[in-house]
């Protein structure tokens, strides 16, 4: 499956990243690549630094020590919102929705960057505006279609159950058209069947769109089924780094989750 | 049993008998629920984008108008003055958001809330130490006279008013409603880290909504001020914006303004057929009486966004 598509050169490269909150070390020198067109996992056992790694790439966090290059820039003290300007989007562990908004309306503020009006048009509603509304309300009626959520597309997605609304949340992430996605536990609390669509539609997006993903997961049957490579963290350290079946043989890998007799 | 019959089938004995003076009590009360409604639009826009009960609203009403007056006072004619008090209350926003709200992203809504205490201190202060604390008259030559339709009175100025208020609720509502910048501001009430995570700029938000709500102030304090004199006790009516959004809901603009009806017609009727019973007076309290019924049975409000809890 990986064969039909190539990966490129390095789309994101993590140097030697450190960050601490208080006293506890979040991430100690942390450092891999990711290449376009490749899906990545991040796994590690809980408290392992995982998020933290995304919210350090996502601009939420800013690291004490280290740089991050994105699309061969090196990355500087940026505001958050900036993440998302150069192409980065994301999901969050706990679903970060727009609770008393519809399903359409979520998925659209994923489009908001890609609006070029000024306020005054859209202030008024009429106009160059209205044209461009319409043409974003077209690429996110396809979202709807992929994801295959068109009976929920009115729904305030507060009264959804949990997979949709990460369905949802995925739909708002592709809307922006990012170069790199981050999925943050993507399949968490899912059942079989929801966890199945899930891979399908990452598969999908990873496929058709080419987009790089990088994703935290702890079900080792799903990631070491679709990701090209894996990162394993542990008490933010980078335990291992290759092909799903390099880590899977890791000596330090197999210890960390199955525990290691003191003698 | 006299009692009953007070509270129960004499005051509508009253309206049946004189229909025409039931209609103009109404009006009255439709009238000046347009002035309630004016001052709780501006809640209801900071609740909407930053999740912000501003407790300072009733301040900015206030200092919009001296501003307003000030200007005027100091010769400038009424145009310029309107322009000199927006551009403070943009300047305010501005400052409002670099020195308040930028320290305070992702806070809990309390926080924010003893945030807006301090700013109201800070404007009342200001208000005080720029303009002295005596009742200014506000002249903006609005028409003021009655006429009668049907027997019923009319005043032109509270129809300016009223308006006035429409054209503003109109506005707005679709603006919220329909547009891709109204939608990024519902988005930001909701959740300010989603919102960033798709690159919204939270900053530009806000100044763009306290903004927008320093224009709402102004317009509330021009009313109010051309009404019963630009004075301390603007602050006050505020507190009168309180039942007014817990009725209309406090994430509706459209609810500003049925709540704002509803507490003014309300408190009229009650007052001009309830009040004898009571031993009058019940004007002052009879507001916050509906907005504890409907806190009990309803405190989402008419029109607020439904309580939704996933279990």
């Amino acid at each position: 499956m990986p064969a039909t598509r190539n990966i490129g050169d390095v789309l994101l490269d993590v140097d030697g990243i450190s960050i601490s909150f208080g006293g506890v070390k979040a991430l100690s020198d942390v450092s891999f690549d990711v290449r376009e067109h490749e899906i990545l996992a991040i796994i590690g056992p809980n408290g392992a630094g995982k998020s933290s790694m995304l919210n350090c790439i996502n601009g939420f966090y800013h690291p004490q020590e280290g740089t991050i290059t994105f699309k061969g820039k090196p990355r500087h003290q940026m505001q958050t919102h900036e993440a998302a300007l150069q192409g980065i989007a994301r999901t969050f562990q706990n679903i970060a929705l727009f609770k008393g908004m519809s399903t359409l309306d979520n998925i659209m503020t994923g489009r908001n960057l890609k609006m070029k009006k000024n306020l005054f048009w859209q202030m008024l509603y009429f106009g160059p505006a209205l044209k461009e509304e319409l043409e974003h309300r077209a690429v996110v009626e396809e979202i709807i279609d992929f994801l295959e959520i068109e009976a929920i597309r009115k729904t305030p997605v507060g009264k959804l159950p949990y997979g949709l609304q990460k369905r949802v949340e995925l739909g708002r992430a592709l809307a922006a058209e990012p170069d790199l996605l981050l999925l943050d536990e993507p399949m968490a609390g899912m059942n079989i069947e929801e966890k199945q669509d899930m891979c399908r539609f990452i598969l999908d997006v990873n496929d058709e769109f080419g987009t790089t993903i990088v994703l935290i997961e702890h079900d080792m049957s799903v990631v070491m089924d679709i990701s090209d490579r894996v990162v394993v963290l542990d008490y933010g350290k980078k335990l291992a780094y290759g092909t799903p079946d390099e880590v899977r043989a890791n000596q330090d890998v197999i210890d960390a989750y199955l525990g290691v007799a003191h003698e | 049993m006299e009692f009953l019959n007070a509270v129960f089938v004499a005051p509508f004995l009253d309206i049946a008998d004189s229909p025409v003076f039931f209609a103009e009590v109404v009006i009255g009360g439709l009238m000046s629920g347009v002035m309630y409604s004016l001052v709780a639009l501006g809640f209801v826009l900071i609740f909407k984008a930053s999740g912000v009960f501003n407790y300072a609203q009733g301040a900015m009403v206030l200092f919009a108008a001296l501003t307003l007056v000030g200007a005027m006072e100091k010769g400038a004619p009424l145009w310029l003055a309107l322009l000199i008090a927006l551009g403070v209350m943009v300047a305010l926003a501005f400052a409002v958001e670099r020195f308040m709200l930028r320290k305070l992203i992702n806070q809990e809504g309390i926080i924010l809330f003893m945030a807006t205490i301090g700013l109201n201190f800070v404007l009342e202060g200001a208000g005080q130490i720029a303009f002295g604390s005596d009742v200014k008259r506000l002249d903006v030559g609005l028409p003021d006279n009655s006429f009668e339709v049907g027997g019923i009175l009319f005043n032109t100025f509270d129809l300016s008013a009223a308006f006035i208020g429409a054209a503003m609720v109109t506005t707005l509502a679709l603006f919220f409603q329909f547009t891709p910048m109204g939608r990024a501001l519902r988005a930001v009430a909701d959740d300010h880290q989603a919102a960033l995570s798709v690159g919204i700029p939270l900053k530009t938000i806000w100044v763009v909504v306290w903004s927008v709500a320093g224009a709402v102030a102004l317009v509330a304090g021009i009313m109010w001020g051309a009404k019963a004199g630009v004075q301390f006790s603007l602050v006050l009516i505020a507190l009168k914006a309180l039942p007014v959004l817990i009725l209309g809901g406090f994430t509706s603009v459209p609810g500003a303004i049925v709540g704002g009806l509803i507490i003014g017609v309300g408190e009229k009727v009650a007052e001009v057929y309830w009040g004898p019973t009571f031993g009058g007076a019940i004007e002052g309290w009879f507001a916050y009486m509906l907005a504890l019924a409907f806190l009990l049975f309803r405190p989402q409000g008419l029109f607020g966004e439904k309580i939704i809890e996933r279990v």
